[in-house]
């Protein structure tokens, strides 16, 4: 058999970043980027939030968000460099530059949501 | 003569085809491949907001100061006219991707196909209740 | 309706051209006439030395499969009619993404390698013996696999692939989809045979669901549809292999 490729764990990952980001980030995004900064949602306070983002289940669910929706990103936009710009030759460097990319921003994040106080 | 394929010797048996080279700019010339470049692109978008996430944790962990400084920031024009793009991006995100599901998930209940535009009218009730329910989270104060 | 219809057509003569170059036509414009019917008027009354490839005329052999004014079609099927109103000339081309070998034929080996590559027949690890009858198959089980089996391998949709027009060592839609027909047959058991071939980076992993496969489709085979159900069942072979013993395959 031939040796068995890993594009389908990364296809697995972009995919459910893509779900994810589907079925949250519109929402997150409206409020945080546009109703909250422009006043036609009242802003909850820093208290409150911070409280909502110090519970276990919160940074859970934040590190997921930011683990998938990264690696959706790093899959997507690596084939879209291969077809778009028709840059094949660079392949590996495209490669390490996206999923290490993703890697890199799943650490930050993790370690933002571990150290959160 | 130019020879834009490999050299091989041409016979009157076997003749020189012609391959022509796809452009850089293909993805221009019709309208379903520039939708799909869009479609693409929006992944940027949503690793934005991801990186909009982190500034907003960072903020958030850095004291009501440091939060207020970068709520002021989320006001700025520029800043303002960004997360407006974003949104539109990332709505289309979501639009094309509950739009593709059926296609890419054969869902068959008791034997039977179940058609296509239950699947997608799902996705966008769970869509819908999913961000009332984060609406809810973030809103409460 | 005008009383004739420009079209221009794409020549290429290997013994003579360097490149092609558009030739123009004026033909008769009539109601029931598609694209083949203007194409066979051109050979038998103005140029003789057009060459293209057709068949059954009636959109069931794949054979002539053209470019329509930038469009993937079949020209059997592609009425002049609807061009009728455009000030343009209806620009006829070879199927895009193909080698060119004279006019508006082209060089169609690529996809009948790697169609056969997948094995497109059903595999059995043991023949029944004709004595024990045929092999059942319920509605439902033919409802799995009907849409693929439509295919009538004009290869439009390699035409409409922008994957393939860039990495011609992609597998391609119909390939893909045919696997899918044998695949999901319940008379089949060669599904591990084709993942072989199917779960290489050339095979399923290239494509990025652009979806236009699909569009040009004249049997609504929906190669796309093929393609990404078969990248969730690769994945969950893959993870399966991953977690579970070896030999549960």
């Amino acid at each position: 058999m031939a040796k068995q490729s890993n594009e389908p764990v990364l296809w697995a990952l972009f995919s459910a970043g893509g779900v994810f980001a589907a079925f949250v980030i519109p929402a997150h995004l409206f409020l945080l980027g546009l109703a909250f900064p422009l006043g036609w949602i009242a802003a909850p306070n820093y208290e409150s939030l911070h409280a909502l983002a110090r519970l276990p289940i919160t940074r859970l669910y934040l590190f997921a968000l930011c683990f998938l929706a990264l690696f959706h990103w790093a899959h997507r936009f690596r084939y879209t460099l291969y077809d778009g710009l028709q840059i094949k030759h660079l392949n590996e460097l495209i490669f390490v530059c996206c999923y290490g990319g993703a890697i890199l921003g799943t650490v930050l994040a993790g370690h933002l949501l571990w150290s959160f106080r | 003569m130019s020879d834009t394929g490999p050299s091989t010797r041409h016979t009157e048996y076997h003749p020189r085809w012609y391959r022509s080279r796809v452009s850089t700019w293909w993805w221009l010339a019709r309208w379903p491949y520039l939708k799909f470049i869009l479609r693409e692109i929006s992944s940027v978008f949503v690793a934005w907001f991801v990186v909009l996430l982190l500034l907003q944790i960072r903020a958030l962990s850095r004291g009501p100061d440091a939060y207020a400084r970068f709520q002021h920031w989320l006001q700025t024009p520029l800043v303002l006219l960004l997360n407006l793009v974003t949104l539109f991006f990332v709505v289309f995100h979501a639009i094309t991707w509950f739009n593709l599901t059926p296609r890419a998930m054969a869902v068959r209940f008791r034997g039977k196909r179940v058609p296509d535009l239950l699947i997608v009218g799902t996705n966008y009730a769970a869509w819908a209740a999913i961000s009332l329910v984060v609406a809810w989270f973030l809103v409460r104060s | 309706m005008p009383e004739t219809i420009s079209l221009e057509v794409l020549r290429y003569s290997p013994e003579t051209d360097a490149e092609p170059s558009f030739q123009r036509y004026d033909v008769p414009l009539r109601k029931d006439w598609v694209v083949l019917d203007a194409l066979n008027y051109i050979k038998d009354k103005v140029d003789g030395s057009l060459t293209f490839r057709w068949s059954c005329r009636m959109g069931i052999c794949g054979s002539c499969g053209m470019m329509v004014n930038g469009e993937p079609k079949l020209t059997c099927a592609t009425f002049l009619s609807n061009y009728a109103k455009d000030a343009a000339p209806v620009r006829v081309q070879p199927l895009r993404y193909f080698p060119v070998i004279r006019d508006l034929v082209v060089e169609v080996s690529d996809f009948m390698t790697k169609l056969q590559s997948v094995k497109p027949w059903l595999i059995r690890r043991e023949e029944k013996p004709l004595s024990e009858g045929e092999y059942l198959q319920t509605p439902d089980q033919l409802d799995r696999y009907k849409q693929f089996s439509m295919c009538i391998n004009c290869m439009l949709c390699y035409a409409a692939c922008p994957v393939y027009g860039l990495d011609p060592v992609f597998i391609g839609p119909a390939a893909i989809a045919l696997a899918q027909r044998y695949n999901m047959d319940s008379r089949d058991e060669g599904a591990g045979e084709r993942m072989d071939v199917l779960a290489q980076h050339e095979g399923i992993w290239g494509c990025t669901f652009v979806g236009e496969c699909t569009e040009v489709c004249p049997k609504h085979v929906d190669p796309a549809g093929a393609i990404q159900q078969y990248k969730l069942t690769a994945t969950i072979e893959r993870f399966k292999s991953f977690l579970l013993p070896r030999g549960a395959k």
